[in-house]
């Protein structure tokens, strides 16, 4: 029942606001936050209450003819997921409070749109209800982009759209013939099914999934709709691409490719592997030389979800548990990074390194949020990005050592550009377009304090979350090394 | 059996109502009289059986494609209120005329009977022709008439002279005794070359009514030419019924020759999507994309055919419906926006009519975001799962190659249906605000409404199955 909670609750929010088109805008501001947070609240309950025992499950027969059920359920997995996007979601809502926006209630409706579809995503049991949710998720966050963005939006998001829609068909041609072949959509029974398919279709399902995932993540070379449509976004829809719907690519390379195709993982996962870490040097190297900080930290977010993916792909304990830190650790230093880069071009309405310089002049209480996240970001010890980077650097250099020493570049190269940014933009001579910023107050320290304090907590008690994961990880690599 | 029965005799009453001084009763009374026949044609669910002499086959497939035709057709016919108010307009003698071809294509669904399926198109096309034509002022619609007329015989004829072929090789029209030959003719390994040049130019005749590839040439002109109205009856109820008849012709008469068919249709499905794909994306006009867009859901929906199997039936019933939905929705909005703006005193037809709709009418903006989507066949829509259905007829099989052509295709697709969307919602214009009915704006809903549920519970209809 959980399960489905979590979805409704969201869901009904934006039904709500649908319908309550055209009334005053403070209160669908206030309607999304409080089904955020009632979301919230659940989310915390279930991540508090779980054990990896007990399982948390619900089934109804959707197509009762095909054996295709509304399948959901909770482990170790979905469960931390959940918890992400139960607790990104109320500081998207609030990071947006400040400002006021067009068509006020579509705005929050699509955002509980897509935060509906995420959580259906991420713990759906069944394999046509994970592509159903996976897709359903794109649908608002392409609106939120393309209507609220700026000028060059329609375009750019539409090749966003295009992109990953294209990726998805891969998926669904794959999904469609293990369907076929297995008879049966239950994701748990497809990984029995999988084990008797031919080598030449595990490799062909291998790529067809990798595809699919790697152009929603991003890994190189499927990243090119990123940059722009990052940079381009309303700062709301940015936060979700980069802090939730790019890890239901790395999720799906967990529950979906690996222990379905692990024949074609043995086969092609070195090849993947090698794109995904060129992409996290390539996208570091670009990250070092932008002025502009949005297309920084979106070329920094690609740097890092390159790590993940080869982490992931390296099928070790080590880097699929790190993949999971880091996608948490990610997405929350993602939502926080963007968001003081909205409160720079908010008050200075610029995103240029160069015409900024000496805020922290100003704003004692914005300079240490930042640095607190940036330094997450880094993956310095003892925040949120140390555990889950160290672990996935294990796991990539416990499968060929040659690359987890490329790979381990990263923690210079993301040390340069995060420093380099913060240094550029709060340190230095304060400047005609900065003498007059203010300081962070409101509804802007109530999303940065949350933020800042669990990159901490996250830092200093990173096994509350391995051990949630464990388990499950542990059942996932038997199918993958039997 | 009763919806033939109800339409004929209510067509021949609207004739009459058209005497009548107010022309404000044709449209409730056709509106009525379609109902009527959608509830008679629901009151043989559940009980097969054969009527008129063994010519006409009723069961719950033909009985459930029936309800979607009809379903279309008052869907329609309801958003016909404009045209009543056009001095020149003839609705009684238009109103008939969609009732005698609805009766043509329950025919198509239902026949048991070569001749019968021959006098079901036959009907249907005629009125076609005529209603394609109804603008006499208009030279496009003469022009686009009179080739639909001509291309239409020919391919009328092709598939005459396929059913004599038929003839002369099963010694009868009846579609269970050919079964019967045809299967003897398989196990004793004999074959007949009337045989198989009857199916092909049967095939032949009725796809060109689908518009399937490479017989798709009249669509564009005769759906941009035709008006509005009666280019969105062509392009589901002669489509359902269209399907309907290839459908069972396939699976009843000659499923035990597949191998002989299966390459020509399949060959055919690939140049319906890969054609109509690449095509719409250039086109300028929301009409003739619509079109383009009506002949690769010709090709998806042979798909099903393809992969003739005892679930094609769920299938076929399960994207007509979805299908439709979404073409009268889309169609819907195009009649409100376009005649807002005149060109050449002709409604403005072009995608840019529809810029900057989600200011001028969220309402409409909404419903056309909807269509397409479900069009584009994306999740939370009924066209994902239509989709889905005929790629897994397809899938199993084993044509997984047809399934990567329909693939890439639909990504194709996402393309163009997205230009409207981006038009709407994205694009400023100088237009006012568009005011609608209360009525035209309940139609609209029903049609959005099902397009969303049907996604959200394809089991709702295949359960009925």
């Amino acid at each position: 029942m959980l399960a489905l909670i979590l979805i409704l609750i969201p869901l009904i929010g934006s039904l709500l606001l649908f319908l309550l088109r055209g009334s005053n805008a403070g209160v669908s501001k206030n309607i999304a936050l409080l089904t955020s947070l009632i979301e919230f609240a659940v989310a915390a309950y279930a991540f508090i209450t779980f054990d990896s025992q007990t399982l948390i499950e619900i089934k109804y027969a959707w197509m009762k003819d095909l054996k295709i059920n509304f399948h959901l359920g909770i482990d170790g997995i979905s469960l931390l997921m959940i918890a992400l996007t139960g607790f990104l979601v109320p500081l998207i809502v609030l990071s947006t409070f400040k400002y006021s926006y067009k068509k006020t209630e579509s705005f929050y409706s699509l955002i509980l749109l897509a935060q509906a579809a995420l959580m259906g995503v991420f713990m759906a049991k069944d394999i046509f209800l994970f592509y159903f949710f996976y897709e359903v998720a794109l649908i608002p966050v392409y609106f939120l982009a393309a209507i609220w963005g700026g000028v060059n939006a329609p375009r750019i998001t539409f090749k966003m759209f295009v992109y990953t829609m294209f990726g998805s068909l891969f998926m669904l041609v794959a999904v469609v013939y293990l369907y076929i072949k297995a008879s049966t959509a239950n994701i748990q029974e497809l990984y029995t099914a999988a084990k008797f398919l031919s080598p030449t279709s595990q490799n062909l399902l291998f790529w067809a999934f990798f595809i699919a995932f790697a152009i929603k993540m991003p890994v190189l070379p499927f990243h090119t709709w990123q940059p722009d449509t990052y940079s381009e976004s309303p700062t709301a829809a940015t936060m979700l691409l980069s802090g939730l719907l790019s890890k239901m690519g790395v999720y799906g390379l967990i529950r979906i490719l690996l222990p379905l195709a692990p024949i074609g993982l043995s086969n092609y996962g070195m090849i993947a592997m090698v794109l995904s870490i060129i992409g996290l040097i390539y996208g570091s190297v670009i990250a070092i030389q932008q002025n502009n900080i949005k297309r920084l930290i979106a070329y920094s977010s690609f740097a890092h979800m390159g790590l993940m993916a080869a982490g992931v792909l390296s099928g070790t304990l080590s880097g699929i548990q790190g993949a999971l830190l880091q996608m948490v650790a990610h997405g929350i230093n993602a939502v926080g990074l963007f968001f003081i880069v909205k409160i720079m071009y908010d008050r200075t309405n610029t995103r240029d390194l160069n015409s900024l310089g000496g805020i922290t002049q100003n704003t004692p209480a914005l300079s240490i949020y930042f640095m607190i996240i940036m330094l997450g970001s880094v993956a310095l010890p003892l925040t949120n990005g140390f555990v889950g980077e160290f672990l996935l650097l294990k796991g990539v250099f416990d499968k060929n050592a040659w690359l987890g020493g490329i790979a381990g570049l990263t923690i210079i190269l993301g040390a340069v550009y995060m420093l380099r940014m913060m240094q550029r933009s709060m340190f230095g001579e304060r400047n005609a377009v900065t003498s007059e910023f203010s300081d962070v107050k409101g509804t802007e320290i109530a999303v940065l304090l949350p933020i800042a304090a669990v990159v901490l907590l996250m830092g200093i008690f990173p096994n509350v979350f391995l051990k949630i994961t464990e388990p499950a990880v542990n059942s996932l690599l038997q199918l993958i090394h039997p | 059996m009763y919806p033939i029965l109800v339409l004929s005799i209510t067509g021949i009453i609207t004739l009459f109502l058209g005497f009548l001084k107010s022309k404000k009763v044709l449209l409730p009374a056709t509106l009525f009289f379609v109902t009527l026949a959608f509830f008679a044609n629901l009151y043989d669910w559940n009980k097969p059986g054969l009527y008129f002499n063994n010519m006409l086959q009723v069961n719950n497939f033909t009985i459930l494609l029936s309800a979607v035709i009809l379903l279309s057709a008052f869907l329609i016919i309801a958003l016909t209120k404009g045209f009543i108010d056009d001095e020149h307009a003839q609705p009684a003698e238009y109103f008939a005329i969609l009732q005698f071809s609805l009766v043509g294509a329950i025919m198509m669904t239902g026949f048991q009977n070569l001749i019968m399926l021959f006098i079901g198109v036959e009907i249907l096309s005629v009125s076609m022709y005529v209603l394609t034509g109804s603008d006499k002022r208009n030279l496009r619609g003469n022009e686009a008439a009179l080739k639909y007329f001509l291309m239409g015989s020919f391919a009328t004829g092709i598939m005459l002279f396929g059913i004599a072929m038929l003839y002369g090789a099963n010694y009868s029209f009846n579609i269970d005794a050919a079964r019967t030959v045809v299967t003897q003719m398989v196990s004793t390994q004999h074959s007949s070359v009337y045989l198989y040049v009857g199916v092909t130019f049967l095939l032949i005749g009725l796809l060109f009514k689908v518009s399937a590839a490479p017989f798709h040439f009249w669509t564009p002109d005769v759906y941009e030419g035709a008006p509005t109205i009666f280019t969105t009856f062509m392009s589901t109820i002669v489509k359902t019924a269209g399907f309907a008849a290839i459908y069972r012709i396939l699976e009843v008469s000659f499923s035990p020759i597949y191998s002989f068919w299966w390459v020509m249709v399949i060959i055919m499905t690939v140049l319906s999507l890969i054609i109509s794909n690449v095509t719409a994306v250039s086109q300028g006009s929301f009409k003739r994309m619509l079109a383009f867009s009506s002949v690769s859901h010709a090709g998806y929906m042979l798909m099903a055919v393809v992969g003739l199997s005892n679930k094609s039936d769920d299938s076929i019933v399960f994207y007509s419906l979805a299908y439709s939905l979404a073409t009268i929705s889309a169609f819907g909005v195009l009649m409100a926006v376009s005649k807002e703006k005149l060109v050449d005193g002709r409604p403005d037809e072009s995608i840019a009519v529809l810029n900057g709709l989600s200011k001028r009418n969220p309402f409409l903006a909404f419903i056309l975001a909807i269509s397409m989507l479900s069009l584009a066949g994306i999740p939370l829509t009924a066209g994902f799962w239509g989709k889905f259905y005929v790629f897994s007829d397809a899938a199993f099989r084993g044509h997984i190659w047809l399934l990567v052509v329909a693939i890439l295709m639909s990504a194709v697709g996402i393309y163009y249906y997205f230009k409207p969307i981006i038009a709407a919602y994205m694009r400023e214009s100088e237009g006012e605000a568009i005011s609608l009915t209360p009525f035209y704006k309940i139609i609209l809903g029903i049609t959005t409404f099902g397009s969303i549920l049907l996604g959200l519970f394809p089991d709702l209809l295949r359960s009925l199955m």
